[in-house]
C-alpha cells in the first residue's frame, strides 16, 4: 500500500494485507508514526508516542502473523485517549494535576486491546479530565482540526477524532459522558460510537462523571467499530457498573438489509439550535436510508430542551465526587512547600486543576451540598427519568432514532472558549443520550464548504448491533466517510 | 436568583479550591450563569418521579468476600509525591 492508501485504509484491509504478507505489522507501523512525526507538531492530536515500545509490539505481531496466528486485530496500530490508564506510559487526562501520572496497570479496555493483538502507538490529547467540547482545555495546548487548522477538532475525544482522520491510526479509543466521542467524530468525519452504559468496563478509565461515562471506537468505518467494539465489550468483575449481559457478534449481521426498520426522526432536534445547512445535510442522509428500505417515522422527545440543564447538574456532581480523590497526598499534583494539611489540598488542587475543572467542581459542590440537594440534585434525577422515558416511549413506535451530532460544523479555534455556556450547547444532541444509558453513534454524512457533518443514530439499550448495521448499511450507499482532508504538512 | 461572592467563596471552601481575589467578580457571573442555566428544570413537574441514579436501574453486583489481590504497596506509592517507610507523607498536622 502506499502512504496515502494507508492514511486512508481500514483496520478490515489492513488486516487483509497483514495476512497477505503484502506489508508487515512493522512496515505498517513505521508508517503511522512517520504521519505522527510529519503531521502531529501542527496537529497536537498525540501528546504521547511510544516509538520504540510500538515497534517492538509489531515485531512481536509480525512473528505470530508469520505463523498464521493470532486474531483479525494482529498487527492493527491504534491510540489511547489520554484518560485510559497504561500501564509505566505517562496517563495524564490532559491536567496539570496528572502531568507526572504513570499507572502501574492498564484499564481493561487496554488490556482487551493489547490481548487482541493491537499495537499501541501512543496517547491522545483530550480536553482536561474529559470537560469540554473543543480538546482547548488540554495542559498540553489545544489540538488542530485536520480539515481546517483554524478550527477545533471537537472534544473531548479530539486528539484521537483528529488523529484518526489525518491518518496517524486507522484505530481510536475514546469515551464519552455528553457526547465526547460522537461531537468530535462528527467534527472531524470519522465514526465514533458510545456503547450502553455498562457495555464497556470502565475499569482504568480515570472517573469524570461515573453514571454517564463509557468508552468507545473511533474508526473510519462502521466496520471497524464493530471489529473494536467486539473486544471492549463485556462483562468485568472490575467494574462492579459493567453489564452481565451477552455479547452479541457485533459483525455477524452488519450487512443485512434494513429495509422495514423504523427509524425516528425526533423533531425536537431540527429546531432552531440547528444550523439550517447542517440539518438540509442530515435530511439528506435520511433520504440515502429510507432508499435503503427504512422507514421514516416522526417521534417526540418533549424533554430535550430539559437535557443540558440536567446533564449540568449531575455530571458536575459526580465530577465533584470523583475529583475530591486529588488531593495532593497519594497521588497526582502537590503544591512546593504546603505550610499545613489544608494548605496542601487547597493550593494542590487551585494549582493543578484549571479552570473549566474548577468551575464544575464549584458546580456540583454546590448542587451537592445541604439545602440545595434536593432543589438541584434530586430534581435532575427525577428529569433524568423523564428523559429516559420519552426514549422508551420513542422505542415503542421505532427501532433506531436519527438525527444529527451536532448543532454545527467544526467551529473556529477560541471562538467559545470565553463563554461556557455557548460551549456547552455543543451537546445539546448527545447528552441525553447519556442520559438514558443508550448507544449513539455519529458516522460521516458530506461536507459543508470542507467541513464534515455527522449523522447521529441511537438505539436501545445493549442493541448496538442494529445501530451497527445501519451505519454500515449507509456506508455501503455513500462515500462519505471515505473523504479525507488534505495533509497540513502539504498545504498548510 | 443571584449569587454572590460571598456564595461562591464558601462553596469553594466545601471543595478545598481556593479563588483569587482579582478573579473572584468574573468566576461568580459564570458561576451565576451556570445556576440560572439549570434553574430552567425547576418549571419541570416532576411530582411522584422517581429519581434515577442509574440508567438502567441496575443494582451494583456484590463479590465474594475473598482475597482477590496481592499487597502492591511499593508499586502504588511510586506514584506519590512524597513516601517514607511505606507511608505517604503530609505536613504535620499535631503538634
Amino acid at each position: 500500500m502506499s502512504p496515502n492508501e494507508l492514511s486512508t485504509a481500514t483496520a478490515v484491509e489492513l488486516a487483509a494485507a497483514l495476512r497477505a504478507k503484502t506489508m508487515s505489522a512493522v512496515e505498517l507501523t513505521q508508517a503511522c508514526l512517520a504521519t505522527i512525526a510529519r503531521e502531529n507538531p501542527v496537529l497536537n492530536a498525540a501528546i504521547t508516542v511510544c516509538g520504540e515500545q510500538a515497534i517492538e509490539e509489531a515485531t512481536a505481531a509480525d512473528t505470530l502473523l508469520r505463523r498464521g496466528d493470532g486474531g483479525t486485530l494482529t498487527g492493527i496500530p491504534l491510540l489511547h485517549k489520554d484518560i485510559f490508564c497504561t500501564r509505566d506510559v505517562a496517563t495524564t487526562c490532559a491536567s496539570r494535576m496528572l502531568e507526572n501520572f504513570i499507572p502501574p496497570y492498564d484499564a481493561t479496555v487496554v488490556s482487551r486491546l493489547r490481548a487482541a493483538g493491537t499495537i499501541m502507538l501512543g496517547k491522545t490529547n483530550m480536553d482536561e479530565f474529559a470537560m469540554g467540547s473543543s480538546t482547548e482545555t488540554s495542559v498540553f495546548g489545544e489540538t488542530r482540526n485536520p480539515w481546517n487548522i483554524h478550527c477545533v477538532p471537537g472534544g473531548s475525544s479530539g486528539g484521537t477524532a483528529a488523529a484518526v482522520a489525518a491518518g496517524f491510526t486507522p484505530l481510536g479509543t475514546g469515551t464519552d459522558t455528553g457526547g465526547s466521542i460522537r461531537q468530535p467524530a462528527s467534527l472531524c468525519g470519522i465514526t465514533g460510537l458510545k456503547p450502553t452504559y455498562g457495555r464497556v468496563s470502565r475499569l482504568g478509565i480515570i472517573a469524570f462523571a461515573s453514571s454517564l461515562d463509557q468508552a468507545g471506537p473511533m474508526t473510519r468505518t462502521a466496520e471497524d467499530a464493530a471489529l473494536m467494539l467486539q473486544v471492549m465489550s463485556g462483562l468485568d468483575p472490575g467494574d462492579s457498573t459493567s453489564a452481565d449481559i451477552e455479547v452479541p457478534d457485533f459483525r455477524a449481521n452488519l450487512g443485512d438489509p434494513i429495509s422495514g426498520l423504523k427509524i425516528g426522526i425526533p423533531k425536537e432536534y431540527f429546531s432552531s439550535s440547528l444550523e439550517p445547512r447542517v440539518a438540509a445535510s442530515i435530511q439528506a442522509a435520511l433520504v440515502e436510508l429510507e432508499r435503503e428500505g427504512a422507514e421514516l417515522v416522526d417521534i417526540d422527545l418533549p424533554h430535550t430542551d430539559q437535557g443540558i440543564p440536567t446533564y449540568y447538574i449531575i455530571a458536575p456532581a459526580e465530577a465533584s465526587a470523583n475529583l475530591s480523590r486529588y488531593d495532593g497526598v497519594r497521588f497526582g499534583y502537590r503544591c512546593e512547600a504546603p505550610t499545613d494539611l489544608n494548605d496542601l489540598y487547597e493550593r494542590s488542587r487551585t494549582e493543578g486543576f484549571g479552570e473549566e475543572v474548577k468551575r464544575r467542581i464549584l458546580v456540583g459542590t454546590y448542587a451537592l451540598s445541604t439545602g440545595f440537594y434536593d432543589a438541584y440534585f434530586k430534581k435532575a434525577q427525577q428529569v433524568r427519568r423523564l428523559i429516559s422515558e420519552d426514549f422508551n416511549t420513542a422505542f415503542e413506535t421505532c427501532d433506531v432514532i436519527a438525527g444529527p451530532a451536532a448543532p454545527g460544523v467544526a467551529f473556529g479555534l477560541g471562538t467559545k472558549t470565553t463563554d461556557p455556556l455557548a460551549m456547552y450547547l455543543e451537546d445539546i444532541y448527545t447528552l441525553s443520550v447519556n442520559l438514558a444509558g443508550l448507544p449513539g453513534i455519529s458516522v460521516p454524512a458530506g461536507l459543508l464548504d470542507g467541513m464534515p457533518v455527522g449523522l447521529q443514530l441511537i438505539g436501545r439499550a445493549f442493541d448496538e448491533a442494529t445501530l451497527l448495521r445501519v451505519a454500515h448499511r449507509f456506508q455501503l450507499r455513500t462515500d462519505h466517510h471515505l473523504a479525507r482532508p488534505v495533509p497540513t504538512a502539504v498545504n498548510p | 436568583m443571584s449569587t454572590t461572592p460571598a456564595d461562591v467563596l464558601s462553596v469553594a471552601q466545601l471543595a478545598r479550591l481556593r479563588i483569587e481575589e482579582a478573579a473572584l467578580d468574573d468566576v461568580t457571573e459564570r458561576f451565576g450563569r451556570i445556576l440560572d442555566l439549570v434553574a430552567q428544570l425547576q418549571q419541570v413537574d416532576t411530582e411522584g418521579v422517581e429519581p434515577m441514579s442509574n440508567p438502567h436501574d441496575m443494582v451494583q453486583r456484590l463479590r465474594a468476600d475473598a482475597v482477590t489481590e496481592d499487597a502492591q504497596r511499593d508499586a502504588l506509592q511510586r506514584v506519590a509525591p512524597s513516601v517514607e517507610d511505606g507511608f505517604f507523607l503530609v505536613p504535620r498536622v499535631i503538634d
